[in-house]
């Protein structure tokens, strides 16, 4: 890659950064060259975002249908999965799951709801709503 | 303290090396600091999964860089993590007071200053820790990818310094004991060149070099494209992400190499390592047509079509194997 073909077409993705490529100069060697983005960049981490987006956007609507728990979609919303939160909170997956329950998250003691807002850096009130 | 200067970089773990050593009085390069450590790679890792997808790996596992360059620069690297967080951030605030630059290993998610979406749970960014803020307690921070140094309010560090999840950075802070030496080049350099080799092409896992590549042009070759189009799009999305959007220089780190390539040539007067950096940038150049038509496809802008992809990679991989058995006499 020649330092003039270094992609500067913009990525939404990197919020205004720019990130810091090696390319070749007219005289033959390497240097570092500033990129404002680059389209395949963008479209594959857009791709894992949107990826992201939609099981906390499913989540939530099935909090609202009664479903599954707010726990599930703050769980997504923050990009974790069940082994991840698991690890983060120091609660069996097994328990998670459970948690995903409606009827079970309701009776949580504050105590759990507490490891779970911390594990995931959020207010325990936040943590019981889904916004 | 204040007379560190930050520069960015095209890999946290490399920046961070590099920007560590010039400070103590040894200047060394992005790319020498990644080739003289070895660091070039490619894994193909299906078992380790990040959210169901397999990992893909251009490069060395997180700290190779910091270990290896040890030895060639006869160099001691002090290594601490913690069971205590508050014990960490004790600790971190006491070298620092002593005026030291220290190293961290950070969550990517937590780090407040970066792009929201880039901010997965990805445990192993390393970033350099050079003061305080005497009247926040904001902690200044050079994050090797960022353009200019960067703040970081200490609840939001010490979240990224003891998150969870695979690769866990329990705090991990490290900082040299010694000084570093300019070291023997003659020496030093065909022995990271050939390590290098090796690791390309005598693995002895499938999963690892070049290898590796065939091996995963195989897995996506057996991709279901007409019953199962999104996870097959988010597979190949995932490959490309740790090809180029995970802070590697373009092209999977083979331009950051070519670099050292061109280096070492100059430090040993071997214009046979020039002529083989720029055959490694074409080969980069390769990498990044394989992105490319990965995310045309992913767009739909190409009709899904891992065989044709798979057919790239071999590519690919036949011309690695020519050049680090051409890497290996030269060196």
């Amino acid at each position: 890659m020649l330092d003039s073909e270094v992609p500067q077409e913009g990525n939404s993705t990197l919020d205004g950064h720019r990130k810091a490529v090696y390319a070749r100069g007219a005289d033959g060697k390497l240097h570092l060259v500033q990129s404002a983005g680059w389209e395949v960049e963008e479209i594959v981490t857009r791709q894992a975002v949107d990826d992201l987006r939609r099981l906390a956007e499913d989540a939530r609507r099935r909090v609202i249908a009664g479903q599954t728990s707010p726990l599930e979609f703050h769980m997504h919303r923050v990009r974790m999965d069940v082994p991840l939160l698991a690890q983060a909170s120091g609660i069996w997956q097994w328990r998670i799951r459970r948690h995903f329950r409606p009827d079970v998250f309701a009776h949580l003691s504050p105590a759990v709801l507490g490891r779970y807002a911390e594990a995931m850096g959020l207010g325990v009130e936040q943590l019981k709503k889904v916004e | 303290m204040s007379d560190f200067q930050h520069s960015q970089a095209s890999h946290c773990e490399s920046g961070v090396m590099s920007a560590m050593l010039r400070h103590h009085g040894l200047p060394l390069s992005e790319p020498m600091a990644f080739g003289l450590s070895s660091a070039l790679s490619f894994a193909y890792l299906p078992i380790v999964k990040i959210n169901g997808l397999p990992l893909v790996g251009y490069r060395m596992p997180p700290r190779f860089i910091i270990k290896g360059l040890q030895k060639p620069l006869g160099l001691t690297m002090r290594f601490e993590t913690f069971r205590d967080p508050a014990r960490g951030a004790a600790r971190l605030n006491e070298l620092l007071d002593a005026g030291r630059i220290v190293g961290l290993q950070t969550s990517v998610f937590w780090l407040p200053y970066l792009p929201q979406d880039l901010r997965f749970h990805f445990n192993a960014h390393n970033v350099l820790a050079y003061g305080r803020d005497a009247g926040s307690g904001d902690y200044l921070l050079s994050d090797p990818v960022a353009e200019t140094a960067v703040r970081c309010a200490p609840a939001d560090l010490q979240r990224a310094r003891f998150a969870k999840g695979v690769l866990a950075p329990r705090g991990l802070l490290y900082y040299p004991l010694s000084q570093p030496q300019a070291p023997d080049w003659q020496k030093v350099l065909p022995a990271a060149i050939k390590k290098t080799t090796r690791i390309m092409l005598d693995a002895p896992l499938p999963i690892i070099g070049v290898r590796g590549i065939r091996r995963l042009a195989k897995a996506i070759e057996g991709l279901d494209a007409e019953r199962e189009a999104a996870r097959s799009k988010l597979f190949i999305g995932q490959v490309v992400r740790m090809q180029e959007e995970i802070g590697t220089g373009g092209g999977g780190f083979r331009f950051i190499y070519a670099s050292f390539l061109q280096e070492a040539a100059a430090l040993l007067g071997r214009p046979a390592l020039d002529e083989l950096s720029e055959k490694l940038v074409d080969i980069g150049d390769e990498w990044r047509e394989f992105a490319l038509a990965t995310a045309r496809q992913i767009r739909g802008r190409d009709p899904l079509a891992p065989a044709r992809l798979a057919d790239k990679l071999r590519l690919i991989a036949d011309r690695e194997q020519a050049f680090f058995g051409d890497l290996r006499r030269a060196a």
